[in-house]
């Protein structure tokens, strides 16, 4: 009987299964917006994973007698100066891209989530100085920080990934030291604390996992700014360096004089880019509906 | 109110002391100063002429003696010289001001002309089909980066008018200079107008929730004449720190602008300056743009406690 007791009966887990999946599906109904978004970052991301079986053409192999030739059976996208295949570098791309994004917004995350931390739980002098380094780091546009981080690293993918994970700190920082100064004066953080948790203990082990819902919302706003700054970044000639086929290095090498004599240059890497910021943007925006109960009616 | 700024203009003042250290350590820790890459372009290898030159800009000295003579120099006025053109930054520097003041102000009148009446019209009806379609349109505003936005722009001109707009000579002219100088701003005032739009949005759907604005119902006033007179004036305020955000946000819209229309201002010379390792140029134009944009963020903080009550007696 015992055993019968401890086991908890399988219906009640069939039960929790299918609320995740209702409330999947309830919420993906009333954010018709989301799931669009969803699916183009899905599109992107199942590029990144499968580049060589969507295309057979090597994105940085040069083959000069097609220079330049617009849209055909053969190049659907068309051709670089270099006669590389456009569609082929924007599939491959995708894995740059992604690659940027999601790295420097984990890596701005990581910081951003520890100095908002200490800061909001520590308090005193130690939210003095971090909020101080915050605000210097505020105060410098996204861009203009990225390009002096950028040029001081030298050009490489590594680098790009730091140079824009910096800029996104303070704004991680600010909102997780708000909400650690609130989750701070609650009840169950005083119950750790009189069961003789350490404060360390409490502010990983139950502050943390608390802040979990607004910095996912921070992060997937965060990885449309870092897709849209690493192209910028790379348009400038200051980010990912050939031969690296990222979208913003694409529409950088005099990409004014192809506007006139071969618009298919400029087009398609900026509907990439355009798309895939655009996808993460909905996707965010509907994921900041459901899980930021202030907005909530 | 007074305390509150005083205590904002102090904080001020350590932010730009912060800025500029970041900014001058982190063009320090480059490897490679500009003597490595005159030298490497000219192929020459004589390290006496190279230390030469670097002791005759100065980046032999210690990297302090070095931070303490620009400070020095900032407070008397002196930028220090172009390592380029080897000419006064300040000279380099001013006359490039005034062509992104007019740009960046121009794209801020497109910005806050479309945004804000968008915005209010969105709200107001929240979740109708022009609802949607202005979130829609504003959100692949935000999508598109500015560069490729100004590409499209220039390929239309291509297509319909056969010719460039692109900024040769300085502009004769009023209208002329309007002509020349509207174009780019629309390319970065649509990215900012779709921000604008989205927060005005917010902001109004936030107040048109207050009690004040269901009892103003309830009393009988017209839905005209709550939402455009008792909603729209609170929903303002906070607008007014878009303006603040939005000069960070400009920034970037403008240094790729310039870039792509060939504008001679500020922004596309930061990039310049970078590519050249022109340390002089980088760090007084970043401290430039922090000015700008530190200086900005305090004067709607003051503006802001002279409109909100609340700020203004409670400081």
């Amino acid at each position: 009987m015992a055993s019968i007791d401890l086991a908890p009966p399988p219906a009640a887990a069939v039960d929790r299964a299918e609320s995740i999946w209702s409330k999947l599906r309830y919420y993906a109904a009333s954010h018709p917006l989301g799931v669009i978004g969803a699916i183009i970052m899905l599109v992107f991301v199942f590029a990144a994973a499968f580049a060589p079986w969507l295309t057979g053409y090597d994105p940085i192999g040069t083959n000069p007698r097609v220079a330049l030739s617009p849209p055909s059976a053969l190049h659907v996208f068309g051709a670089d100066a270099m006669g590389r295949d456009i569609y082929a570098r924007i599939v491959y791309g995708a894995r740059i891209s992604l690659a940027v994004g999601l790295g420097s917004t984990f890596l701005g995350s990581v910081f951003g989530v520890a100095l908002g931390l200490a800061s909001g739980y520590i308090g005193g002098w130690v939210d003095l100085v971090i909020q101080r380094i915050v605000d210097v780091l505020q105060a410098v546009p996204l861009l203009v920080l990225a390009l002096v981080m950028a040029a001081s690293l030298g050009p490489a993918l590594d680098n790009t990934i730091v140079a824009i994970a910096i800029p996104l700190i303070p704004y991680t920082a600010r909102v997780i030291r708000s909400n650690t100064l609130a989750l701070r004066e609650q009840p169950f953080v005083e119950a750790a604390r009189a069961v003789g948790m350490s404060e360390f203990r409490i502010a990983v082990r139950h502050v943390l996992p608390n802040t979990i819902a607004p910095l996912i919302v921070i992060m997937t706003a965060q990885l449309g700014a870092a897709i849209l700054t690493e192209a910028s970044l790379s348009f400038l000639g200051l980010g990912v360096p050939e031969p690296h086929p990222s979208w913003g290095r694409m529409l950088s090498e005099s990409a004014a004089e192809y506007v006139r004599t071969a618009p298919w240059l400029v087009i398609f890497p900026g509907v990439a880019i355009s798309l895939a910021v655009f996808g993460t943007n909905l996707f965010g925006d509907a994921l900041r509906d459901i899980l930021d109960p202030r907005l909530r009616d | 109110m007074a305390g509150y700024l005083i205590r904002r203009f102090f904080l001020m003042l350590v932010t730009l002391f912060g800025i500029s250290v970041l900014v001058f350590v982190m063009l320090r820790l480059v490897p490679g100063n500009i003597a490595d890459i005159l030298f490497d372009a000219a192929g020459l290898i004589d390290t006496a002429d190279k230390a030469k030159l670097e002791h005759d800009l100065g980046i032999d000295r210690p990297i302090i003696v070095q931070y303490g003579n620009w400070v020095n120099g900032l407070a008397h006025g002196d930028l220090g010289y172009s390592y380029v053109s080897e000419k006064p930054a300040l000279q380099e520097i001013a006359p490039r001001i005034p062509i992104t003041a007019k740009l960046a102000g121009l794209a801020l009148l497109f910005s806050v002309a479309f945004g804000v009446p968008l915005g209010v019209i969105s709200a107001v009806r929240q979740n109708s089909a022009l609802d949607y379609v202005l979130r829609v349109i504003s959100l692949s505003g935000l999508s598109m980066p500015a560069f490729w936005l100004g590409l499209l722009i220039l390929m239309a001109c291509v297509a319909w008018f056969g010719t460039i707009p692109i900024y040769t000579d300085p502009p004769k002219g009023f209208w002329n200079t309007l002509y020349l100088y509207s174009i780019p701003a629309a390319a970065v005032g649509f990215r900012s107008s779709a921000l604008v739009m989205r927060l005005t949005r917010s902001s109004m759907l936030e107040v048109l929730r207050q009690d004040y604005i269901r009892t103003a119902r309830a009393k009988g006033a017209s839905l005209r004449n709550v939402n455009y007179h008792h909603a729209l004036r609170n929903a303002l305020l906070p607008v007014v720190t878009v303006i603040g955000i939005e000069a960070a946000f400009l920034m970037g819209g403008l240094i790729v602008t310039e870039t792509v229309f060939n504008i001679p201002g500020v922004a596309r010379f930061l990039v310049e300056a970078i590519r050249w390792r022109d340390y002089p140029i980088v760090q007084n134009l970043v401290m430039f743009i922090a000015v700008v944009a530190v200086g900005m963020n305090f004067l709607i903080d003051v503006l802001y406690a002279v409109l909100d009550p609340r700020i203004r007696l409670s400081g």
